[in-house]
């Protein structure tokens, strides 16, 4: 049957699944947007393209699915590279469609044309430029399979207009991809995991890093498997959070730069890492001369290429988690290993009393109280929290406890401020039924603030809550302890978050003790339409325990008064 | 060390820049990189030459794996390999000179390609020692201009890379007589 391109376009989003795009609408992709009044597909208009490619990415960290992103040529591709660098640093699958000039004008610096495969090159997965019709529905087909296979990540695909209006057969069938140099479905070899399961059984103080990729290949079930079998307590990346139940009991908590101080340590006494879909990222390991110096290190990961970037290990295990995790779990032999809970116990005792920040309600308002309140009003539910990049992040991964996986939104690899409001728009649109949670400092929140506009025109219930502190609070931190407290370009003078919300009709609070925290949290879940918090707390607060950068990661800023009362008391 | 890599890679637009771009966005420096084709039309090779230990060749070859135009990789640096680089090397030759530069040439088995009253031009053949040898002893005749092609290597024996082709490939499908094959 003969088609358009841009009818083409639609029709291949649809089998591919696809029922909601995020995109801005322009020149060169005006075609295809006039053939979308004849597709099924739900089209939300964003505020700015930085904004799509975050919502497409929330989308598909919210659900597993592939996120879309539509933009059009020029400046309307260039917004999109910040969101294609975040989803590529943390393998998230999202597909950027984008409009561009017609092919006898490429090269002739036509009105809004640029060369957005090449400036994307280095930050996505693969990329396409798309000059004929007939190429189209095949393109299509391998952009999506490329995105999510093997490690996900984002694909974007550059239409000139004249391949979205010229017309040819579609042919979905005979579409098939050909990628005939993409193996994304590595498996190890027998050897490997006789090695492997040799040191595990032979370990006395192993430790599991857990990351995102056990999220990602849906491998937690098996994860848990493995830890309770063979009695490894598991200590998580900030992208792992939720992966193993934070209440289990072999969960140890976050590690890394802002990770709890006996994590750290169990990490650096331990005489087995086995690195379950992580990456080493140096936020986790601290100083690599002096990590974890006298344990030997098993790397489960599906990316043949982040074994041994960082950290050199002893046996690789290069597979899908899940895969690789059911093919040793029958070999599993149950270990005591309650000598190395003793220390680990011991070492947990001395950090909680001296690193949990439950201070009581003196009358001032700490961002760990917002979290911590907003932990235990929502806990048990379905709920997404998004968080923003910064103190605030930090604060959410320590504070507040995710039982289950995709719970957690966050930008790490990139650390991408402004992430959260769009994120968190495209994680309610892939999960209705979700309680979404944006957590934002006031920084990044204005980065892209736009988008209020987005979730008010979509008519989606959204509960933000800016922690506003009238810093950049981690840059600050860092000026407090590396820069002489010399607060250059931190100080932020801020709108009125108020008359803001007012303008885009949606319901505001503003908070500044710790006895209106949970009412508030109470009122804006009972509130049917989005609601805007604002939390005044303390403006130089502080973040701890931290790992300085480059720093051993045993060697922590310990929080400078030892607080008694735990976060545990429950 | 310098580590010698054959690469197959589907002949289609973009693939150069794409490896190119891998190997400056990784930081590892190539010290030589040629491409042409093969045998099989939908098929370029590479041979390219990189210093890295033990560990950064084994992190190239899984980078060059992780782009999808890649096809096939092979690490041949301590394999037995025919190498070859090829030089043209416009070198002054004044009267008096102009015999032993032609003794020079003949000794290192070069061809003197071009004549002119105050130069020849010479092509040499071989691995990169001896060009570089060559070099050496031309120099001080007065080297005018020199142009190199970058090394392409083979594998000695009957011992033979199988990549699978691409079958079917967009271009052919298109049958479109405009589709630029380059990389």
């Amino acid at each position: 049957m003969t088609k358009t391109g841009a009818q083409i376009l639609w029709e291949c989003l649809e089998r591919e699944g696809v029922t909601h795009v995020f995109g801005y609408p322009g020149g060169a992709i005006l075609p295809a947007y006039d053939a979308l009044k004849h597709s099924s597909i739900h089209h939300v208009l964003v505020r700015h393209e930085q904004g799509a490619t975050h919502m497409a990415d929330g989308y598909a960290r919210a659900s597993g699915r592939v996120g879309v992103a539509v933009a059009t040529s020029g400046p309307g591709a260039t917004n999109l590279v910040t969101g294609i660098a975040t989803a590529m640093m943390d393998s998230s699958p999202v597909v950027c469609i984008t409009g561009q000039v017609g092919s006898k004008l490429i090269g002739s610096d036509a009105f809004q044309e640029t060369d957005i495969t090449g400036i994307t090159l280095p930050i996505t997965k693969h990329n396409y430029l798309v000059t004929h019709a007939a190429e189209l529905a095949r393109t299509i087909r391998e952009a999506f399979y490329v995105a999510r296979s093997g490690r996900p990540g984002p694909v974007l695909v550059d239409v000139t207009k004249d391949a979205q209006q010229s017309s040819c057969e579609f042919d979905w069938e005979g579409a098939k991809p050909q990628l005939p140099g993409y193996r994304p479905d590595l498996s190890p070899a027998p050897k490997e995991y006789e090695q492997a399961l040799e040191l595990i059984h032979n370990a006395k103080r192993p430790v599991i890093l857990l990351g995102h990729g056990a999220i990602v290949s849906g491998a937690m079930r098996e994860v848990r498997d493995l830890a309770e079998r063979a009695g490894i307590p598991v200590a998580l990346t900030l992208l792992g959070l939720g992966a193993l139940p934070a209440s289990h009991p072999l969960n140890l908590g976050m590690m890394g730069m802002h990770g709890e101080a006996w994590v750290n340590h169990t990490i650096q006494e331990a005489d087995l890492l086995i690195a379950l879909g992580m990456r080493f990222d140096d936020r986790v390991t601290g100083n690599l001369k002096t990590y974890a110096p006298n344990a030997k290190k098993i790397h489960v990961e599906i990316d043949p290429a982040e074994i041994n970037k960082n950290v050199k290990v002893d046996v690789a295990l290069v597979g899908d988690l899940r895969e690789v995790l059911r093919e040793m779990l029958p070999r599993i032999e149950s270990i005591d290993r309650s000598e190395w809970s003793d220390v680990i116990d011991q070492l947990r005792g001395d950090s909680a009393v001296r690193d949990i920040q439950n201070l009581p309600d003196n009358g001032h308002l700490y961002a760990a109280h917002v979290i911590n309140d907003l932990w235990r009003e929502t806990r048990g539910g379905n709920v997404v929290v998004v968080t923003d990049v910064g103190q605030h992040q930090m604060w959410e991964a320590q504070y507040y406890k995710h039982e289950e996986p995709r719970s957690l939104i966050t930008s790490g690899g990139l650390g991408t401020m402004g992430f959260a409001l769009p994120a968190a728009i495209g994680a309610k649109v892939a999960c209705p039924e979700a309680e979404v949670w944006v957590v934002a400092g006031d920084g990044g929140f204005q980065m892209t603030m736009s988008e209020l506009a987005t979730i008010v025109q979509e008519n989606l219930k959204i509960n933000i809550a800016i922690i506003n502190n009238g810093y950049l609070g981690m840059v600050r931190q860092w000026q407090e302890f590396f820069y002489d407290r010399n607060y250059q370009a931190t100080p932020l003078l801020n709108p009125d978050f108020a008359k803001i919300a007012e303008a885009y009709g949606i319901r505001n609070m503003t908070v500044t003790e710790r006895s209106q925290v949970v009412p508030a949290v109470v009122s804006a879940r009972q509130h049917t339409g989005p609601v805007l918090m604002n939390f005044k707390v303390e403006q130089e607060d502080t973040v701890y325990p931290m790992v300085a950068a480059g720093a051993a990661l045993h060697e922590m800023i310990r929080r400078p008064n030892p607080i008694v009362e735990t976060a545990d008391d429950e | 060390m310098l580590n010698t890599y054959v690469v197959y890679v589907e002949n289609k637009p973009g693939v150069l820049t794409r490896v190119a771009s891998l190997f400056r966005r990784r930081a590892f420096n190539i010290d030589s990189l040629t491409v042409g084709r093969t045998e099989k039309p939908e098929v370029s090779r590479m041979t390219i030459t990189v210093d890295a230990d033990r560990d950064q060749s084994r992190r190239i070859e899984a980078n060059l794996y992780k782009l999808v135009n890649v096809l096939l990789v092979e690490n041949i640096t301590n394999e037995p390999a025919i190498v070859r680089d090829l030089a043209m090397i416009k070198v002054a030759a004044t009267h008096e000179a102009r015999s032993h530069v032609l003794e020079l040439a003949s000794v290192f088995r070069a061809r003197v390609v071009d004549v002119a009253p105050e130069s020849l031009i010479i092509e040499i053949t071989g691995d990169e020692d001896k060009i570089d040898g060559l070099l050496e002893v031309l120099r001080p005749y007065g080297l005018l201009e020199m142009v190199r092609t970058g090394i392409v290597a083979m594998r000695r024996g009957s011992k033979c890379s199988t990549v699978t082709a691409p079958t079917n490939t967009l271009a052919q499908a298109a049958g479109d007589d405009d589709v630029q094959y380059s990389v």
